[in-house]
This record gives C-alpha cells, sequence and structure tokens, in this order.
C-alpha cells in the first residue's frame, strides 16, 4: 500500500506501510536538507495557504519553511484576525479560500473535527496542522522520523508519553502511530490528565512515574498548558513538576540510552528538568524540530503528486 | 358522521393485539368488533390487515414558535406529526422567548388552533425565563392549559428554587418534567466519555451524571411530594435508583427518546452533527439497558424530543453545532426497529407512545376501547424504506435517519375520528 490519499487529517486512516513511505521521504528531504540541496522545483507553482485558527509559531513557521524549500508559494492568514471575528462561518471561511484555488492548505482549529469538516469543502489538498483535542499527524510523523533515526527502527521499542493526555492532540496521533508500528505503549499521567476509556487503547496505564519508566526506550514528555495548572486538574505546579516532571531522578529508571523528546514548547521546570532538555547525549529535542521541517516536506510533496495522479486519472487539466 | 375501520390488527395498548373492526361516530369510539355482523357507517375504510393503533401522543415536541419559526412552525410541526401518527403534540416551552407567562402560554395555544391538523397542548417553564430563580404563574399557566412544568433542557441547580417549585406545584397537582444531568459534570460536553469520546478527542460527560441528578430529584421527591417525570433517562446507571423510587411509591415516570434506542455514540462517527444529542448517544450496553427498561415498563414513556436546527446551527464544527434532532415522521417506523429487534410487542410499544403519556397527563386519549377519543393511526408495520430527509415535512431535517433503512410506513392519521393525513 503506497499513500494516495487526498489529505493528511491523521494517523488513524493509515496503513502501517504508509506511514513507513511517508517517513522515508522525509528521511531523503532530512539529508538534502542537511546538505542545503532541497530540490526548489518540487511543489513550484504551487500555493500553499497556512489557516490557524488557533495561535501557533512553531508549527507554522515550520509548514512555511517546508513550503518555500520546495519552491511553493507560501501564504499565512491569521485566521483570529479575520473574516471569524465578523461572524463567518468555518465552511464560508473554506468556500471562499477554496475559490482561490489553492493547491494546499495547512489548517489549524481549536475544534475537534473541524479540519475534517473543512477538507470535505474544497478540491485541494488539506494537512492537519492540530484540531482541538483529536490528531497532530505530523508531530506524530516527525516524533516517528526522529526515533528512527535515533533508535535505528520503529518497531518493538518501549515508548513512554507523559503528562497531559487528555488535552493532548499529540498523545493521541503519537499513540496511533506507534501503535500501528507495533510499539509497546505506556501512558503515564495523574488520573485527571488521563482520557476516559483509555484502558482499551491497547496501552499501559500508569500514575507513578517511576514506574511508568521503568526500562522504556523512550520518554515523551508532553506539554502542560499554564490553564490547567491550578487547581482544575493538578494542585499546583510545584507539586506536578515534583511527581510527574522528568528530572535526572526519574529518567535514571529508564533505559541508559533512552532518549528524551518534547513537542515544545517546554515549561522547563514544570514538565521537564532544564537540564535534561539540554543533555546533548539524552535529548533529541533540536533534531523534532529539525525533522518537522523534512516530514512536512515529505507529506506536502506526497499529497502534490497524489493530486497529479488525480488529475491524469480523470483527465481535467489544472 | 360515522366511520368503520375493517380488516384491522387491532393495537389496543390495554387489551392487547386483536383482528377485526371498530366504529366511530361523532368523533369517539363507539364499538369494537371483533366478530359478527358489521354495523353500518358512512364511511368504511378497509385496514387491508394492517395495524390500527391510539394515536402517538408526544411528549416535548419542540415547536419553534414564538421566536424561530424559520425552524419549525405550528403548521409544519402539525403535518409533519400527521405525517407520523402523532395525534397530540406536547409542546416545550424553551422558545425565545420562553413560555413563561400566561400571555405567551395563550399565543402558542392560539396558534396552534389556527395552523395545526392535530391536537396540541402545551408545557409552560417551571421558572422565569428558564433561569432557576424565580417560579413561574404555576396556578395562572396551568388555568390557561398548561399539562406540564419544565425547564427542558436546563437543570434547576439551586436545589431551594427547586424544592419550592416541586411543592408549590403539589399543591396545585401540576406535573413537573426535569431534565437530569449533573450540570457540574455535563458542562461543556458533547459526547458520552469512554474510549470513543478520546478517540475523537471530544469532551465526555460520564454517563454517572444522570445518575446523580435523579438520585437528587428523588430525595427532592421524598421531601415534597411531587407529580415528577424524568425527561429522558438514557443510562444503566441511572435505573435501579428510578425503579426503587418507584416502589417505595413516589409519583414518578421516566421517559426516553427513540434515538437512544435504537442508535449508540459510534454513530457520531466522523463528527456527524445530526447525531448531537442532549443527552448525548450512549454506549451499547446503556441502549440496550434502556430498551429492556421500555420494555418491561420501568421507562413509562417514548418519545421523539422533537427538536429543530437550520442547516446554519448544524454545519458547524461538532463542539460548536447545535445539539437536538428532528423526530415527529420517524418516531414510529424508528420505534418499529424495536418491535423487529424482538425488545418490545406492538401492544408496549403503544403503552410507551400513546397509553402512558395520556395516562400521565390525565387525557382521555391513548386507547382503543369504547367510548375513547377517535385519535387513529394505521400503518403498515413492515414496509420497507429508505428515509430520504427532503422528504420530511419538519420546516428543518435535522435527523440522524437520513438514508437509514426504516420498516414502518404510517397509511393515514385521525384526530377525532376526522382524518389528517395529507394526500400527496
Amino acid at each position: 500500500m503506497t499513500f494516495r490519499a487526498r489529505h493528511l487529517l491523521g494517523i488513524e486512516p493509515l496503513h502501517p506501510t504508509e506511514i513507513t513511505e511517508l517517513l522515508d521521504t522525509a528521511q531523503s528531504y532530512a539529508e538534502l536538507n542537511r546538505q542545503g540541496r532541497a530540490p526548489r522545483d518540487v511543489l513550484a507553482g504551487l500555493t500553499q495557504i497556512n489557516m490557524f485558527f488557533e495561535n501557533s509559531t512553531r508549527t507554522q513557521a515550520s509548514f512555511e519553511i517546508a513550503g518555500k524549500r520546495l519552491g511553493a508559494d507560501v501564504m499565512n492568514m491569521a485566521m483570529q484576525a479575520s473574516s471569524v471575528k465578523k461572524g463567518e462561518t468555518l465552511i464560508d471561511t473554506a468556500l471562499t479560500l477554496n475559490a482561490m484555488r489553492p493547491d494546499l492548505l495547512v489548517v489549524r482549529h481549536p475544534n475537534s473535527g473541524a479540519v475534517d469538516l473543512l477538507a470535505q469543502k474544497v478540491n485541494c489538498s488539506v494537512l492537519n496542522a492540530g484540531d482541538g483535542r483529536h490528531e497532530h499527524p505530523t508531530q506524530a510523523l516527525l516524533d516517528g522520523l526522529t526515533i528512527r533515526r535515533a533508535k535505528g527502527r520503529l518497531h518493538r521499542l518501549s515508548i513512554a508519553i507523559c503528562g497531559d493526555i487528555a488535552h493532548s492532540r499529540v498523545a493521541r496521533s503519537n499513540i496511533m502511530l506507534l501503535g500501528k508500528m507495533e510499539n509497546r505503549i505506556r501512558l503515564i499521567a495523574p488520573p485527571t490528565l488521563m482520557p476516559s476509556g483509555v484502558a482499551e487503547f491497547g496501552v499501559e496505564v500508569f500514575d507513578d512515574m517511576v514506574e511508568g519508566l521503568k526500562d522504556v526506550d523512550v520518554v515523551m514528555m508532553l506539554r502542560l498548558q499554564k490553564e490547567r495548572m491550578d487547581g482544575g486538574f493538578i494542585p499546583s505546579e510545584r507539586e506536578y513538576f515534583h511527581r510527574y516532571g522528568l528530572d535526572a531522578a526519574k529518567l535514571a529508571h529508564a533505559k541508559p540510552d533512552a532518549i528524551v523528546m518534547h513537542p515544545g514548547p517546554m515549561n522547563r521546570g514544570v514538565e521537564i528538568d532544564g537540564t535534561i532538555a539540554d543533555d546533548i547525549n539524552r535529548s533529541v529535542i533540536q533534531e523534532q524540530v529539525e525533522m518537522g521541517v523534512a516530514v512536512r516536506m515529505a507529506a506536502m510533496d506526497l499529497l502534490a503528486r497524489n493530486a497529479r495522479m488525480a488529475r491524469q486519472e480523470t483527465g481535467v487539466m489544472a | 358522521m360515522s366511520l368503520l375501520f375493517t380488516n384491522a390488527r387491532l393495537i389496543d395498548p390495554e387489551a392487547g393485539e386483536k383482528r377485526g373492526a371498530l366504529l366511530v361516530e361523532n368523533g369517539r369510539i363507539t364499538a369494537v368488533i371483533e366478530s359478527g355482523e358489521l354495523p353500518q357507517a358512512a364511511q368504511v375504510i378497509d385496514c387491508r390487515g394492517h395495524c390500527l393503533a391510539p394515536g402517538i401522543v408526544d411528549l416535548g415536541v419542540k415547536v419553534s414558535e414564538p421566536g424561530e419559526r424559520h425552524k419549525e412552525s405550528f403548521a409544519s410541526a402539525g403535518r409533519a406529526a400527521a405525517a407520523g401518527g402523532v395525534t397530540t403534540i406536547v409542546t416545550r416551552p424553551d422558545t425565545l422567548p420562553a413560555i413563561d407567562t400566561p400571555e405567551t402560554l395563550e399565543f402558542v395555544v392560539r396558534r396552534a388552533r389556527e395552523d395545526s391538523p392535530v391536537r396540541m397542548l402545551p408545557m409552560a417553564a417551571l421558572t422565569k425565563g428558564r433561569e432557576g430563580r424565580e417560579m413561574t404563574e404555576i396556578g395562572f399557566l396551568k388555568d390557561a392549559g398548561a399539562v406540564a412544568f419544565t425547564d427542558c433542557d436546563r437543570v434547576v441547580t439551586d436545589t431551594k428554587v427547586f424544592s419550592r417549585a416541586l411543592t408549590y406545584a403539589r399543591s396545585l397537582g401540576a406535573l413537573v418534567m426535569a431534565h437530569v444531568q449533573e450540570p457540574g459534570l455535563s458542562n461543556g460536553a458533547v459526547v458520552t466519555s469512554g474510549k470513543f469520546a478520546s478517540l475523537r478527542g471530544l469532551p465526555g460527560v460520564s454517563p454517572m451524571a444522570e445518575r446523580m441528578a435523579l438520585d437528587r430529584d428523588i430525595a427532592l421527591l421524598e421531601m415534597t411530594g411531587a407529580r415528577y417525570h424524568a425527561d429522558q433517562i438514557t443510562t444503566a446507571r441511572a435505573l435501579p435508583a428510578l425503579e426503587r423510587a418507584k416502589n417505595n411509591g413516589l409519583d414518578i415516570t421516566a421517559g426516553v427518546s427513540v434515538h437512544h434506542l435504537t442508535l449508540n455514540e459510534l454513530d457520531v462517527a466522523d463528527y456527524r452533527s445530526f447525531f448531537k444529542l442532549k443527552p448525548p448517544l450512549r454506549s451499547e450496553d446503556d441502549r440496550q439497558a434502556v430498551g429492556e427498561a421500555l420494555a418491561s415498563g420501568l421507562i413509562d414513556i417514548l418519545c421523539s424530543m422533537h427538536t429543530p436546527q437550520d442547516e446554519e446551527s448544524k454545519r458547524l464544527p461538532f463542539e460548536e453545532a447545535a445539539s437536538g434532532a428532528v423526530g415527529l415522521e420517524t418516531l414510529l417506523p424508528a420505534s418499529m426497529r424495536l418491535v423487529h429487534g424482538g425488545v418490545i410487542d406492538l401492544p408496549g410499544l403503544f403503552r410507551a407512545l400513546s397509553l402512558n403519556p395520556s395516562r400521565r397527563l390525565g387525557l382521555e386519549t391513548g386507547r382503543l376501547s369504547k367510548g375513547a377519543p377517535a385519535d387513529l393511526v394505521w400503518f403498515d408495520p413492515d414496509a420497507p424504506f429508505v428515509l430520504d430527509r427532503a422528504t420530511l415535512r419538519s420546516k428543518s431535517r435535522n435527523t440522524p435517519f437520513d438514508g437509514a433503512r426504516l420498516e414502518g410506513k404510517v397509511l393515514g392519521t385521525w384526530v377525532a375520528g376526522r382524518s389528517v393525513t395529507e394526500t400527496r
């Protein structure tokens, strides 16, 4: 099975071979990026619009750089500041943009399922850059690629995902991806930040860091949103750091060569100790950012190819 | 004017099913003939061996007058009801503004009389503006025709306000209908918590929120002795509490919508907002448990919870989309899934659809016996069809059954012996 989809809306519908194809393509772009030889003609003549209904600096910059490196014309739209404020519905916004005939639409939205809804209404390819608590597929792919490069494989690894799992689309997409690639997944969080029905996900569930981190190959930390810190879900920042923050003592229970990951932006001293985050022997956090660009180049390249093929098959010239 | 129905499967909710004929004179049933010679009548209708049952009394229908007539009017709701075999609509007061004064109540009574081909009985708000702070003029409203009092999907959270309203309503013998969801838990939730909610990343409410609210209300009933109806019981966990309350002699009944009996949480699938309901759809285990409770009579009343929403309020991301589904026209065919699935028999179904709501509201309808009003539905229980929502009479077509295969077609509807069946 090769990746022939029109959109990249989530990890859930992907087959393991499709994931592998995406990662292989991203791997070659990672090499080209390091050599400074990214091919500028891959997306030449195509229009990429980044529509972010929710604030983002990192992801938006990553998509922008990925598109520009491959030669696309990239436009950023800060949706909070525009027509949404004037009461326009998501579907009308989508139809308006669709009429401008973009080729790639990169969308982030605070509501789960909103990107799926939008994708039903447009002719171009849609990339989900994060929808509510649902999925963030390119983040899971870049995490997968980072693990594969560090560990030499992306199967039969023991991987811990720690922190605010209940509200995290990064966790959901990673659970999907790492599960499809046949890894052991351990979720570690205070019970108030664990999603309901999580036991049916085919994962092991822990509320104790020391127990959960025992002999894992990968420690994936999640960001704790500021608004969840005070009393609502956890008693306080400092109690959270004490019980769930990743420090050297807790990390010592993982395998000696375990890597540490974080999707960023980090809260140093809340979910992760600064010295761990900066430890070049353990932390792959900077590599994650680098792989993010490569994965997004790969995803947009493959989607553009699929769109071209679909046009040829139907005989429609764009 | 006399009317004779012959060759019918008579579905009598009190006495069971029998074959025979039914004579209607001056709007009432005057004879049920099982054998022997048939009397003469001005008009004879051959039921061709299909079912004749007492018309449905649908408790808790939203007609969007006043305020949102573009979603549903008394004319369109009445036509939808007639097409669905519903002969009495019991309307909700969650309109804009709420029906919380005798004056607004008189407005809807008049509008219904002018436009609706079927009977319409109004409910009124329990508290002013449905805000849960001060009780409405329950006495005046009852005199003006309100058959029950409810704040609809808003829970009166202040227990002092609620207990006083219950006490006052009791002194007038007024029925209070309540929504049972602990609001502290359900606030912001759009689906039932569990694996599906987590997979879709949607905020969920524990099914326990229903039992918590029911437990509170039962305690208040013990305190006040009021007449009480829980609008929708949809979870297995709430059933033992309901059963205990009934056994303890409290004046309590419960309802459920047909959607919660025929669909489950997984039907939301890829964020289909037509399946967004209040309370949200439940797990398959809950759906089955509630179906059994309806069959055993623990849950008394089956309704559509008809809630019209226009396309604009549904074509939004799931969390932002409006809740509710239309159901007047699909109540009977959807309910037939329970009959075809062996959950309940036809007399049992019509106890839940017609007899029990009539009894609870003190109406003469809902029966197929001599002397009862001739509110009737004639239907073929086995006729299959695929529902096309474009054919619905409701102004809003937010049905979760679009494209669904259903069995059971209404062939005719009569209110007080007068046909309200639309020919088209």
